[in-house]
């Protein structure tokens, strides 16, 4: 009897319709060739394919309270027992299905919302509490100490931005984001000029650590509420009480599958990488839906990205070169990745049945290694990195820049990378980490996932003044498109 | 459940025995198989089924990993929806 697992090596396709027909009604198997199964696992072995997170989603509306000392206890009650057995599962997964689940991780609602209510301002306790639930129930990141103020502060915002940097410093797992824009609101610039400071001090605060504390603080224009990934995951005011989401990877598939492809045309790589995109995305599809139900948690969003990490075969700026640019950063590179971008959102689209979150390439310099090579030997600059950001997910994101930087020029970079994203009607983020004592060519390690940061070249020239106009920027209009 | 399990290394004797025994001690059903050697390298997918409330795939797939270490081999065992959905529609 011939092998339903018919097929060759060389790739050849041999389905046997008697076999098919008697395996009709016997449950979920379908014909499985042999090619297709060693494809999966050299993508997982030696291409690393991953899920990059599950990311649960936890209302905590339910926790606040006008004592901040009951308040916290609620949260980190909260946050224990409805994660309590997030790990777990997705280790089980992991085993059962064979598929590397790289991080398991938590997003809250903005804190700033649950601590409005609180008497006492000292709202970094917050911050302390989601750190020890973080590490109680073993996720790596907690991502929420957030605040949205893209079109002003209410009473307690500007108490709780100014505990951003202490929060950030104090803690190990916690992870800040800030909304000061959105294309219905347009960009609060005072807001602007305060996160200059905000980041500066962040750093200054773990100078002794690689300004680590900069590396967890995440300003977005436009951001989204579902996201899973960190630093800027939270769980929107309009999501469930508890949801999962999911983020998949795999640039390093994405580059075998060109590399194998050869000389074909720009509609021959983008029909490729919708092809690759697809298939990583199913995988993601799958895991959610396994994950969301084993957890009794809603399914929310698969994010279709694809995100590097430093490891050597699991970079977004190799694709770009992969087709053909000498380094990432190059002219060209603006094209490719616009290509790159909307080919991975065709593909995965179809592979998953809600999709959220900041779906699309991610170009973090510092977890790059190809960006990281690109962004040390000249190729790759701050002003290319930002017009990138127009055409891709999702911003100026880790990127080391001199320690003597001033906080306007940091402000005037987070106005910049926000009118983009407010004029494109997109995500865009900006994730600086200011290398305090340090300046250009010098380098700050953070490791882990987090990887290298060359420290870049900015431009000197003053923005203070426009910096100090303060005010909100107005929101831009919705027709008259040329 | 049924899980697919797959076997990559030097050709030797015995590796399909080990393999079925393994599955045969903790009532696993072999379902399918398919298997060559080429240039001494030697390739397996295998099909089971595993028996419900019996040992799980996590398990299983612990031991072949430890047949694995012991016989320089790469061996693993992935449940088959994997496969199922990222190369069906």
């Amino acid at each position: 009897m011939s092998s339903i697992l018919a097929g060759d090596d060389s790739g050849g396709k041999k389905p046997i319709m008697l076999l098919r027909e008697s395996y009709k009604g016997s449950g979920a198997f379908t014909l499985l060739n042999m090619s297709d199964i060693m494809e999966t696992i050299t993508m997982i072995e030696h291409e690393n394919l991953d899920i990059r997170t599950i990311t649960m989603g936890i209302s905590l509306f339910d926790c606040s309270d006008p004592d901040i000392g009951v308040a916290c206890d609620n949260v980190y009650d909260k946050i224990a027992r409805r994660a309590e057995k997030l790990v777990s599962t997705g280790n089980e997964i992991e085993k059962e299905y064979g598929i590397p689940i790289i991080n398991k991780r938590i997003a809250v609602t903005p804190i700033s919302m649950i601590a409005a209510s609180c008497r006492s301002h000292d709202y970094a306790r917050f911050a302390f509490a989601l750190d020890r639930a973080a590490a109680a129930v073993g996720v790596n990141f907690i991502g929420g100490y957030t605040a949205l103020v893209h079109k002003g502060f209410s009473c307690a915002d500007r108490q709780f931005l100014s505990t951003i940097p202490e929060a950030l410093a104090g803690t190990q797992r916690v992870c800040s984001s800030v909304n000061i824009g959105t294309t219905r609101a347009g960009i609060n610039m005072d807001a602007v000029a305060l996160l200059g400071r905000i980041i500066r001090r962040a750093a200054e605060l773990t100078a002794d650590q690689d300004c680590v504390a900069a590396t967890k603080l995440v300003v977005f224009c436009n951001a989204p509420e579902d996201n899973p990934f960190m630093a800027g995951a939270f769980h929107g005011p309009g999501e469930p009480e508890c949801v999962i989401n999911v983020g998949v990877s795999g640039p390093g598939v994405v580059r075998a599958a060109l590399a194998k492809a050869g000389d074909c045309d720009l509609t021959g790589i983008a029909d490729i990488v919708k092809k690759t995109a697809f298939k990583i995305t199913r995988v993601g599809q799958l895991v959610a839906v396994e994950a969301s139900k084993r957890l009794g948690v809603d399914f929310g969003i698969v994010d279709l990205s694809l995100a590097p990490t430093p490891a050597v075969g699991d970079s977004v700026a190799r694709i770009l070169e992969e087709m053909g640019l000498e380094h990432c950063g190059a002219h060209g590179t603006t094209a490719a990745l616009a290509l790159l971008n909307d080919a991975v959102k065709k593909g995965g689209v179809m592979a998953s049945s809600h999709v959220g979150g900041l779906s699309g390439a991610f170009i973090p310099v510092a977890e790059d290694e190809g960006m990281i090579e690109s962004a040390r030997c000249g190729a790759l600059s701050i002003e290319k990195l930002e017009a990138m950001t127009a055409v891709c997910s999702v911003g100026l994101d880790m990127i080391a820049i001199p320690g003597d930087t001033p906080a306007e020029i940091i402000s005037a970079i987070i106005a910049d990378e926000a009118a983009i994203g407010m004029v494109n009607n997109k995500t865009t983020a900006v994730r600086l980490i200011p290398a305090i004592g340090k300046s250009e060519g010098d380098e700050l390690s953070f490791g882990g996932l987090f990887g290298t940061g060359p420290v870049m070249k900015v431009n000197r020239c003053s923005p203070a003044r426009f910096i100090a106009r303060g005010g909100r920027i107005p929101a831009p209009l919705q027709s008259l498109k040329n | 459940m049924r899980a697919v399990i797959t076997v990559i290394g030097k050709d030797r004797v015995g590796i399909m025995a080990h393999v079925s025994s393994i599955c045969s001690e903790n009532s696993v059903n072999i379902v399918d198989v398919t298997q060559s050697v080429l240039q001494e390298f030697f390739t397996m997918v295998m099909l089971v089924e595993l028996p419900a409330g019996g040992i799980p795939c996590g398990e299983l797939a612990d031991k072949m990993n430890v047949l694995g270490k012991d016989m320089s081999l790469e061996i693993h065992v992935m449940h088959e929806d994997i496969f199922n959905s990222m190369h069906r529609i």
